[in-house]
C-alpha cells in the first residue's frame, strides 16, 4: 500500500468538510461516496508539498518493514480489554446519574473525579495503543497529535481545520462517551487492513436504518420490509435484475459481480464510523451499522424492568442485560460490575488503583441504625437505668449526656484517675469519698432492690 | 522543648540541672517500667521529662484516655488490649491527640468500636504503621475498606475477623502496598480469591499467616511468587492437598519458616514439592499432620539451613526420626510433643547426631526411657530446654544424668514424672535454671527443693503443684535463695501453711501466686503477701477456706496490680468482695460457691470495680441480679459466665488420690 496514498486519505476531509457537511444536509448518500473518493485525489498536491508530511512518511514506511504480527496482536487484545473496561465505566456512569441523585455531593464528586481520571488514562491508553497498532495508521496522529499534524494543516487550511477539528472533538467525545457498540462489530483489524478506496463504502441515512427493515439491497443498502419489495427496487440496479427468475427470489450471484467489499458507514458527522472521520474504521455489515446507530447515537429508550437503572437503544441489548440483571453483585470501585467474583477479583488484580467496592446494602446496614445505632441505644438506656440506681444508692454529682460521666461515681476509685495509675494511692484516706459511700450505699441499696 | 520550672523553692532543684537528654539516657537505659514511674515522682521536672519519653502506653481503662494522652504527647505505640471498652469516641480522642506521632496502635481485645471509629482514626494517624484488630469478630468489609486507607501499614493483624470478606481483604490489598505482615488466621470469610490479591498486590510481604482459611493450591501459587516472603503460616489449611501442591512449578525461595501443622491432606510429597526451592529454610513445624517416616524424612534432606523442627502429634516411627538426625544436624530445636511411636531407639539415634540440639520437647512420649535420657544428656550437652512432662517410663536415675551433664538448662518441665530427692539435688547444679516445673512429682521432699532454693539462684518460675510432700521448709529455701522468683504454684500442697506466704512476701517481684487448695492458709499469710509483693497480678486462692474478709482488705490496699483473683471456696462474704472494688487494675474475677455471698453484696462489689472484663459467677446468682445491673456490666465491657458446678468438699478428690497411689 502506498503511504501517501493513505494519508491522502486521512487528511482528505479537510478540505471538504464544508462540502461534505452540505452534503449531509442532502442526505444523499451515493453522491457523497462518490465525492469523498474523488476528493482523494484533489488534495494530493497539497500535501506532497509540505515537508512534516514527506519525513513522517518515510518513517512510516521504515515502520512497514519491521512491522510484528504477533505485537500488534497482543496491542489489539489490550484493546479490547481497554476499551471494555471504558464502556463498563461509561454504562456505570450513566445508570448512575439516575440512581444515586440522593447521594451526598462529596461523594459523587469523589466518584465523578476517579471515573474522569480513569476515562482519561485509559483513552490515552487505548490511543497510544491503537496509533502503533499496524503499518497503515499513521502514527503521527496519535504519537504527536497536534504539533506536526495540527501546524501543518493549519498551514494549509486555517479556517477549514479549526471548524472541523471542533466537530471532530465533539464527534470523537461523543464516540468515547457513548460507545456500546464494540462488542460484536467492532473488530479494528479488519477495518484496518482494508485500505481505502479497496472497498465500497455505503452510507444509509438515519430514517433507513431506524426502520424496522429486514431486507437490505446488497448495492446501496437500501432497507425494505418486505423482500418482494427489495426485488422490486432492485430493478434499478440494472437490466440483470429485471429476469423472472431474478425477481422470482433472491440472486446470490450479483453480490460476486460487484468486486469491492461493501463496509458501511455511519451517517453520524464526526464519529470515528463516519466515513469522514480521520481515522474511520468501517462497519462490517448492515446489522452491525443498526447497532452501532442506535447505540452510539439513538436514545436509550428500553429500560430495564427489574433494575430500572439500565437503559438500552438495541433491545438485543435489554435481553442479553436481563438475563444476568440483579446477579452482578460483585462491584468495582471503578463502577465495573461482574456477576462472578473472581472476575472482579482479575479486574482489580489487573488495574492499578481499582479496589473492591462495598456492596451498597452493607454499607447501609453499617452507617445506619445497626451498628453504632444499638451502641448509641444501649447508651441511653444504660444511662436512664444508671440514673435510676444512683439515685437509689447515693446521691449523684449530676451526669450529663456523657455516658462515661454517668459512670465516673460508680467507677470508683478511679475519681482521682487522672495519673492512671501512676501515684500510689494512699491506702485507706483516698477512698473514702469513693468507698465509703457503697458501704452505705450497699445497704441502702439491698432494701431497694425489690424494685429491679 | 519547653523545660518546667518548678514552683520557686527556698532549696534549689538540683534535677533542673539535668538537661532532658540526659534523662532521657537514663529512661533508655531503665528496662522495668516501674523504675521509669520512679524517676517520675521525683520531682516536677523529672515527672514532665518522664511524660516526653515514654513512647508506650498500655493503659487498662478508656475512661481517661484524653489526660492520658495529654500528659505522654509522644506516645508512639498505644496498647488497648487490656481496656474492656473502647468505643468510637475513645478513638476520636485518640485520633485527636496522637495523630502523625502513632504508628502502632493494638485494638485486639475490646470490643463496642466501629468501621466509623477506625476510619477516623486511620485518617489522622496517618503514620500509623501497626494496627492488631484481631478478635474484632464484628467489623465487616467496611471496617476493612477503612483500613485500607492506611497506605503505610507495614503490620496488620485481622485474627478472627470473621465477618471481613474476601471483598474487603481485597481493599487492603489494593490500599496497603507496604504490607509487609498479615495474619489472617481464622478469617473463615476469606478465601482464594482475597489472599491471591494480596498476593499479587502487595509485594513486600514478609509474614502471612493464612491458617485455617478456606483457601486452596489456586492462591498458593500466587503467594510463593511473593519475593521476600520469609514466614508462611499455612496450619489448618485443609484445602490445600499432595496434589495441587506437585503441580507446583517453583517453590518460594525466600522462605525461612514454613507451618504445615494440621495440613491433614499434605503428605511428604507435597512437602518436598513445596520445600523444593525453599533452601534456606529454617523452622518447619509439621505439627499434627502426617506420618514421621523415613519418606517423610527423605523430603527434609535439601534443607540443609533446618534449625527448628515441630512434629507435635504426629505418628512417629524410628526410622523416620534417624533419618531426620542423619539429614538436618544443624538442628538445635525440636518438638515431638505428645507424639506417638518415639521409641527409646528412634530418639536416642536423633539425638546422637544433633548435637547442636538447645531445646528439645519430648512431652507426653511415654514410651522413652532412662536410656533416651541417657542419650540425650549423653549429646546434647548444651540443652537450655528440656520438657519432658508424662514420661513415666523414665527412672528415678535419668535426672540425676540431666544435672551432671545438661547444666545450661533454664527450662526444665518435669511434670508427672518419677523424679525423686536425688534428682533433684542433681538438678539443682543447673544454676541458669529459670522455669522448672515439678507438678504432681509425689517423689519429691522437702530434702530435694531446699537443694534447688540453695542453688538455682536465677529461679524465675516454680511449679509444685500436688507435689504433696513438700511442707514450709521448702518454700522457706526457696524464697530466701531465689529471690527473683515471679511465679509460684503450691496448689494442693497441703501442709503449706502461712510460713510459707509470709517467707514469699520477702520476693517483691513476685506476681502470681497459685495456691489452691491449701487449708492451712489464713488471711494472715495472704496480708503478708500483699505487703510484700506489690507486683501482684494473679492470686488463685480457691478453697483456701480459711481465708475471708480480713484477707481481702490488706489485699484491696497494698495489691494495686491485681489483675485476676478467684475466691471460690473461700470464706469471703461481702464485705470482703465489695473492698475489691478498691483494686482498680482488677479485670477477672472467679466467685463460686461463696457461702456468705448475698446476690445485693455481689451487685454492688461487680458495679464498684470498673474494669472488670470478665466475671465467673454462680448460675443461681443469675436470677438473683437485676437485669439492669448485668445489662450496664455488659456494656462496661465486663463478660458473665455463669457456672453451675455441684460443691466439691473434697480438697482431694478421688480421681487424684487413686492416680497417686498406683504411680507409688
Amino acid at each position: 500500500m502506498d503511504p501517501e496514498e493513505r494519508l491522502c486519505a486521512d487528511l482528505s476531509f479537510l478540505d471538504h468538510g464544508m462540502r461534505i457537511e452540505q452534503k449531509i444536509s442532502d442526505f444523499n448518500p451515493p453522491a457523497e461516496t462518490q465525492s469523498s473518493f474523488a476528493c482523494n485525489f484533489d488534495n494530493q498536491a497539497g500535501i506532497t508539498s509540505q515537508k512534516d508530511y514527506q519525513m513522517n512518511v518515510a518513517q512510516e514506511s521504515n515502520r512497514i518493514q519491521d512491522w510484528d504480527p504477533r505485537s500488534t496482536l497482543s496491542s489489539l487484545s489490550f484493546l479490547e480489554k481497554k476499551i471494555h473496561h471504558l464502556q463498563d465505566l461509561i454504562q456505570y456512569i450513566t445508570g448512575r446519574r439516575g440512581q444515586f441523585t440522593g447521594q451526598s455531593d462529596e461523594l459523587l464528586v469523589q466518584q465523578q473525579m476517579l471515573i474522569t481520571a480513569d476515562l482519561t488514562s485509559i483513552i490515552v491508553q487505548v490511543m497510544s495503543t491503537a496509533g502503533s497498532l499496524l503499518p497503515s495508521v499513521d502514527c503521527s496522529h496519535v504519537a504527536n497529535p497536534s504539533p506536526s499534524a495540527g501546524v501543518s494543516q493549519n498551514v494549509v487550511l486555517p479556517e477549514n481545520y479549526s471548524l472541523n477539528k471542533v466537530e471532530d472533538l465533539t464527534g470523537y467525545e461523543n464516540c468515547t462517551v457513548e460507545d456500546h457498540e464494540l462488542k460484536s462489530e467492532d473488530d479494528p483489524d479488519e477495518g484496518e487492513n482494508l485500505p481505502p478506496g479497496s472497498y465500497e463504502i455505503l452510507q444509509l441515512e438515519k430514517d433507513e436504518i431506524l426502520a424496522p427493515h429486514t431486507h437490505f439491497c446488497t448495492i446501496c443498502g437500501k432497507g425494505f420490509k418486505r423482500d418482494a419489495n427489495l426485488r422490486m427496487h432492485m430493478r434499478g440496479h440494472g437490466d440483470e435484475y429485471k429476469t423472472p427468475a431474478a425477481l422470482a427470489k433472491p440472486n446470490k450471484e450479483s453480490g460476486s459481480e460487484s468486486i469491492l467489499v461493501k463496509r458501511y458507514s455511519c451517517p453520524f458527522v464526526g464519529c470515528k464510523r463516519n466515513k469522514d472521520h480521520k481515522r474511520f474504521q468501517p462497519l462490517k455489515t448492515i446489522l452491525c451499522m443498526k447497532n452501532h446507530y442506535k447505540r452510539t447515537h439513538c436514545d436509550k429508550t428500553y429500560m430495564c424492568s427489574r433494575c430500572n437503572v439500565k437503559k438500552f437503544s438495541v433491545i438485543a441489548d435489554l435481553k442479553t442485560h436481563e438475563k444476568h440483571c440483579g446477579k452482578d453483585k460483585w462491584l468495582c470501585s471503578c463502577g465495573t460490575s461482574f456477576s462472578r467474583k473472581d472476575k472482579l477479583f482479575g479486574h482489580i488484580a489487573l488495574f492499578q488503583g481499582h479496589t473492591p467496592a462495598i456492596p451498597v446494602d452493607e454499607a447501609k446496614a453499617s452507617v445506619g441504625p445497626s451498628d453504632q445505632g444499638q451502641i448509641s441505644e444501649a447508651t441511653t438506656k444504660i444511662e436512664s437505668k444508671d440514673f435510676n440506681f444512683k439515685s437509689n444508692v447515693v446521691e449523684v454529682k449530676g451526669s450529663g449526656n456523657d455516658p462515661t460521666n454517668c459512670f465516673s461515681p460508680l467507677d470508683f476509685g478511679d475519681s482521682n484517675a487522672g495519673e492512671f495509675h501512676e501515684f500510689p494511692r494512699p491506702p485507706f484516706e483516698d477512698s473514702e469519698s469513693s468507698f465509703s459511700f457503697l458501704f452505705s450505699g450497699s445497704c441502702d441499696y439491698s432494701s431497694k432492690n425489690g424494685r429491679y | 522543648m519547653k523545660k518546667q520550672k518548678s514552683i520557686p523553692e527556698p532549696n534549689f532543684n538540683r534535677f533542673d540541672l539535668l538537661s532532658d537528654e540526659i534523662v532521657f539516657l537514663i529512661l533508655d537505659s531503665l528496662d522495668d517500667p516501674l523504675d521509669k514511674k520512679s524517676v517520675s515522682l521525683v520531682c516536677k521536672s523529672l515527672y514532665a521529662i518522664e511524660s516526653r519519653h515514654r513512647k508506650i502506653l498500655k493503659p487498662l481503662r478508656s475512661e481517661h484516655m484524653k489526660k492520658n494522652l495529654i500528659r505522654y504527647p509522644f506516645i508512639s505505640h498505644l496498647d488497648l488490649s487490656l481496656c474492656p471498652v473502647i468505643t468510637d469516641s475513645s478513638l476520636g480522642v485518640i485520633s485527636g491527640y496522637c495523630k502523625e506521632t502513632l504508628r502502632s496502635i493494638n485494638l485486639s481485645r475490646p470490643r463496642f468500636f466501629s468501621h466509623v471509629g477506625l476510619s477516623n482514626l486511620l485518617v489522622n494517624c496517618r503514620n500509623l504503621v501497626e494496627i492488631d484488630l484481631s478478635n474484632a469478630t464484628n467489623l465487616k468489609d467496611l471496617a476493612a475498606a477503612s483500613i485500607a486507607e492506611a497506605k503505610n501499614l507495614e503490620k496488620l493483624w485481622l485474627v478472627r475477623c470473621k465477618s471481613i470478606t474476601d471483598i474487603g481483604l481485597g481493599c487492603i490489598a489494593v490500599g496497603c502496598r507496604k504490607l509487609k505482615l498479615l495474619s489472617l488466621k481464622w478469617c473463615f470469610g476469606v478465601g482464594d480469591l482475597g489472599v491471591g490479591l494480596i498476593a499479587v498486590k502487595c509485594k513486600e510481604i514478609r509474614s502471612l499467616d493464612l491458617s485455617y482459611l478456606p483457601i486452596t493450591n489456586k492462591c498458593l501459587f500466587q503467594v510463593l511468587e511473593l519475593q521476600h516472603l520469609e514466614d508462611l503460616i499455612l496450619e489448618g489449611c485443609f484445602g490445600i492437598d499432595d496434589d495441587s501442591l506437585t503441580a507446583l512449578k517453583q517453590g518460594c525461595t525466600s522462605l525461612e519458616t514454613l507451618d504445615m501443622s494440621r495440613c491433614q491432606n499434605v503428605s511428604h510429597i507435597g512437602l518436598s514439592s513445596l520445600t523444593s526451592a525453599a533452601g534456606c529454610l529454617r523452622q518447619l513445624s509439621l505439627s499434627y499432620g502426617s506420618q514421621v517416616d523415613l519418606a517423610l524424612a527423605d523430603s527434609l534432606q535439601k534443607l540443609s539451613m533446618l534449625q527448628f523442627i515441630k512434629l507435635d502429634g504426629c505418628q512417629v516411627t524410628s526410622s523416620g526420626l534417624k533419618a531426620i538426625g542423619i539429614c538436618c544436624v544443624s538442628l538445635t530445636e525440636l518438638s515431638l510433643s505428645k507424639c506417638s511411636g518415639v521409641t527409646d531407639e528412634g530418639l536416642s539415634s536423633l539425638v546422637t547426631k544433633c548435637v547442636d540440639l538447645r531445646k528439645l520437647d519430648v512431652t507426653c512420649c511415654r514410651t522413652i526411657t532412662y536410656a533416651s535420657v541417657a542419650h540425650i544428656t549423653n549429646s546434647c550437652t548444651s540443652l537450655t530446654s528440656l520438657r519432658m512432662e508424662s514420661c513415666t517410663m523414665v527412672s528415678a536415675e535419668a535426672f540425676i544424668l540431666i544435672g551432671q551433664r545438661c547444666q545450661f538448662l533454664e527450662e526444665l518441665d518435669l511434670t508427672e514424672n518419677n523424679i525423686d530427692d536425688e534428682g533433684l539435688k542433681s538438678i539443682s547444679r543447673c544454676s541458669q535454671l529459670a522455669s522448672l516445673k515439678l507438678g504432681i512429682c509425689p517423689n519429691i521432699t522437702d530434702k530435694g527443693l531446699i537443694h534447688i532454693g540453695n542453688c538455682c539462684s536465677k529461679l524465675i518460675e516454680l511449679d509444685l503443684y500436688r507435689s504433696a510432700e513438700i511442707t514450709d521448709s521448702s518454700i522457706l529455701a526457696i524464697a530466701r535463695g531465689c529471690t527473683l522468683i515471679e511465679t509460684i504454684n503450691i496448689a494442693y500442697c497441703k501442709n503449706i501453711t502461712d510460713r510459707s506466704l509470709v517467707s514469699l512476701s520477702k520476693c517483691s517481684k513476685l506476681n502470681t501466686l497459685e495456691s489452691r487448695g491449701c487449708p492451712l492458709i489464713t488471711s494472715f499469710g495472704l496480708a503478708a503477701i500483699a505487703m510484700g509483693c506489690k507486683q501482684l497480678t494473679k492470686l488463685d486462692i480457691k478453697k483456701c477456706q480459711n481465708i475471708d474478709d480480713t484477707g481481702m482488705v490488706p489485699l484491696a490496699y497494698f495489691s494495686q496490680n491485681l489483675r485476676q483473683i478467684n475466691l471460690s471456696y473461700t470464706s469471703v462474704t461481702d464485705v470482703g468482695l465489695l473492698s475489691l472494688a478498691n483494686i482498680r487494675c482488677l479485670q477477672s474475677m472467679t466467685v463460686l460457691h461463696l457461702e456468705c455471698l448475698t446476690p445485693s453484696g455481689l451487685a454492688a462489689a461487680l458495679l464498684a470495680c470498673g474494669g472488670l472484663t470478665k466475671v465467673k459467677l454462680p448460675l443461681s446468682f443469675k436470677s438473683l441480679l437485676p437485669p439492669p445491673i448485668t445489662e450496664h456490666l455488659e456494656y462496661r465491657g465486663c463478660v458473665f459466665q455463669w457456672r453451675d458446678k455441684a460443691f466439691q468438699t473434697d480438697y482431694d478428690p478421688k480421681s487424684w488420690k487413686l492416680q497417686l497411689t498406683e504411680e507409688e
